[in-house]
């Protein structure tokens, strides 16, 4: 191992789902001290401190995260990248590694969101008093959303399928259905799962709609949960135990990319352009091409946003989503398995401990413990994140040579 | 009668409603809102144009569920108006996938959103469908 390399040392995602009893900081505290566990180091041993956390009010988890496991006076980076965010903890952390900053880093996402509901949209409210003033960036007299277009996640996540679809054709509403039935059938083997029952297409097609073509279960699954892991330089990996080497999962490339100006994009969230920039920068630096992933957990915060991300992962040819899809490929015992976790619309998406919640899947099949859901002998794993406005992260892992 | 204003400051309204963005003089690339320099080429002059009304749905949405006091369903997309991009509802058709479909050829049409206090009447935008002959 290069002394210049990355490596994860230990990871851990705490159960995803309703934790009533637990707060913000407790499943933050879980998730870090299982992952320091898992690294069989302290909190004594790491030097920064990366920490996410969007919808709680306060604010400063990573020191609120210290108090209740251990204050030792490192930097502490709190990171806000809105789905990207546990993605760009962890980036922070390998930044500092890399840095020479120090030679060891935790990385922690967290997120209370059970219930939540549904996420964008609204606007201002009615004044008593009610006459028409402009406000606002557009001289707005009254509410926009609703009226010019839809702010709601699902409806521009809805959009974006349906403008690949446009494009190349065949993306009807059953096909972005049947790819959450491969979810949905996937997390029948995650017990760390929010859901873990198989759903029919019939089931699927049937439920509730909440944004054409995207229903329910097409959703990403809001939720409770945290995920941590702590990054190590290959220099210090060098000095710990064969058992730290065995286990530690090498991160050919850690990616962090914004979206660059394209028409539209202000118009329409472009999540293709910095996926797809994100993704050659990622192979480029890893030396590895998407033949060569055994694995994907890319960010299906809807049905209709996965089909894009084969796409723009170069896991197909341009325009060949649709085809990929249909063959196949996608599922666990298909050619390119995606999200054998069971991804956002069924493991769920508590948003800041998604970005490390997915290396955490990619990390435990590169480990071979995956148990039943174990792709078999998985050597290269690619996870991917993105946050509306729009931030994107790639991060390709490989196992251990050791 | 009572006196009408826009729901957004880039509806022009009167006898020909129309759109109008801020274009980058150097590059035009067209915005809806204020930009203190271009986000494409970084140029920092722009001139106000006028948006060509009729235009071709891109992509759509039917939204069956979204914030209190939002009224549902209506259908919410992306009109491509010859180069110019433009968010807006698909209005005066049936909010189906049977009716709308991406590809259509859509006009802008206002409507009235609502009437404040004094009477004042708020006129908003939508693209309806083309009546093909």
């Amino acid at each position: 191992m290069a002394s210049d390399d990355i490596w994860i040392l230990g990871i851990y995602m705490t159960k995803f789902g309703k934790h009533p009893n637990l707060d913000t900081v407790d499943l933050a505290a879980e998730a870090a001290m299982a992952a320091m566990s898992d690294a069989q180091v302290s909190v004594r041993d790491i030097g920064v401190l990366a920490a996410g956390n969007l919808m709680s009010p306060g604010g400063g988890i990573g020191q609120q995260l210290q108090k209740q496991i251990g204050q030792t006076g490192i930097p502490v980076y709190n990171v806000a990248n809105a789905c990207a965010t546990g993605a760009t903890a962890l980036r922070t952390a390998i930044m500092a590694v890399k840095a020479g900053e120090c030679d060891m880093g935790l990385a922690v996402g967290v997120e209370k969101l059970a219930g939540a509901g549904l996420l964008g949209g609204g606007g201002r409210a009615k004044s008593d008093h009610n006459v028409y003033e402009p406000h606002g960036r557009y001289g707005a007299v009254a509410t926009i959303d609703g009226r010019i277009g839809t702010e709601t996640m699902p409806g521009v996540f809805a959009q974006i399928g349906m403008e690949y679809g446009h494009r190349y054709g065949g993306a009807s509403f059953e096909m972005f259905a049947r790819i959450s039935e491969k979810n949905h059938s996937h997390s029948t083997l995650n017990p760390l799962a929010a859901y873990s029952k198989r759903m029919s297409l019939e089931q699927i097609m049937g439920d509730v709609m909440i944004a054409y073509p995207n229903t329910r279960p097409m959703c990403s699954a809001n939720c409770d949960g945290a995920a941590a892991a702590v990054v190590v330089s290959g220099a210090k990996l060098k000095t710990l135990g064969p058992d730290q080497q065995r286990r530690a999962v090498k991160v050919s490339a850690s990616i962090l990319t914004t979206d660059p100006w394209e028409e539209a994009c202000q118009v329409l969230p472009d999540v293709n352009t910095l996926t797809r920039n994100a993704a050659q920068q990622a192979y480029a630096q890893a030396g590895v091409a998407p033949e060569d992933l055994d694995l994907v957990e890319l960010h299906d915060c809807f049905a209709t946003a996965e089909l894009v991300h084969y796409d723009n992962l170069m896991l197909c040819a341009p325009g060949e989503a649709v085809p990929f899809f249909e063959s196949g490929a996608t599922w666990r015992d298909g050619s390119k398995p995606v999200n054998v976790s069971g991804g956002l619309q069924s493991k769920g998406h508590p948003i800041a401990a998604t970005g490390i919640a997915n290396i955490w899947e990619v990390c435990h099949h590169l480990r071979g413990e995956a148990g039943d859901r174990q792709i078999p002998d998985a050597k290269v794993g690619l996870a991917h994140v993105i946050g509306l406005g729009s931030a994107c992260g790639v991060h390709i892992l490989e196992r251990s040579a050791a | 009668m009572g006196q009408q204003v826009p729901l957004v400051d880039y509806l022009v309204l009167g006898d020909r409603p129309h759109l109008v963005a801020r274009q980058c003089d150097a590059c035009g690339a067209r915005f809806f809102d204020r930009r203190n320099a271009c986000a494409s080429c970084a140029q920092t002059e722009f001139t106000g144009v006028d948006v060509p009304t009729e235009g071709e749905l891109r992509t759509f949405t039917i939204v069956a569920y979204a914030a209190p006091g939002v009224p549902v369903p209506f259908v919410a997309g992306v009109v491509d108006c010859d180069g110019t991009s433009v968010r807006g509802n698909v209005i005066n058709v049936t909010p189906d996938p049977e009716h709308v479909r991406t590809g259509m050829k859509v006009q802008l049409a206002t409507y009235v959103v609502g009437t404040d206090d004094e009477g004042t009447e708020a006129v908003g935008f939508g693209f309806e469908p083309v009546e093909v002959d």
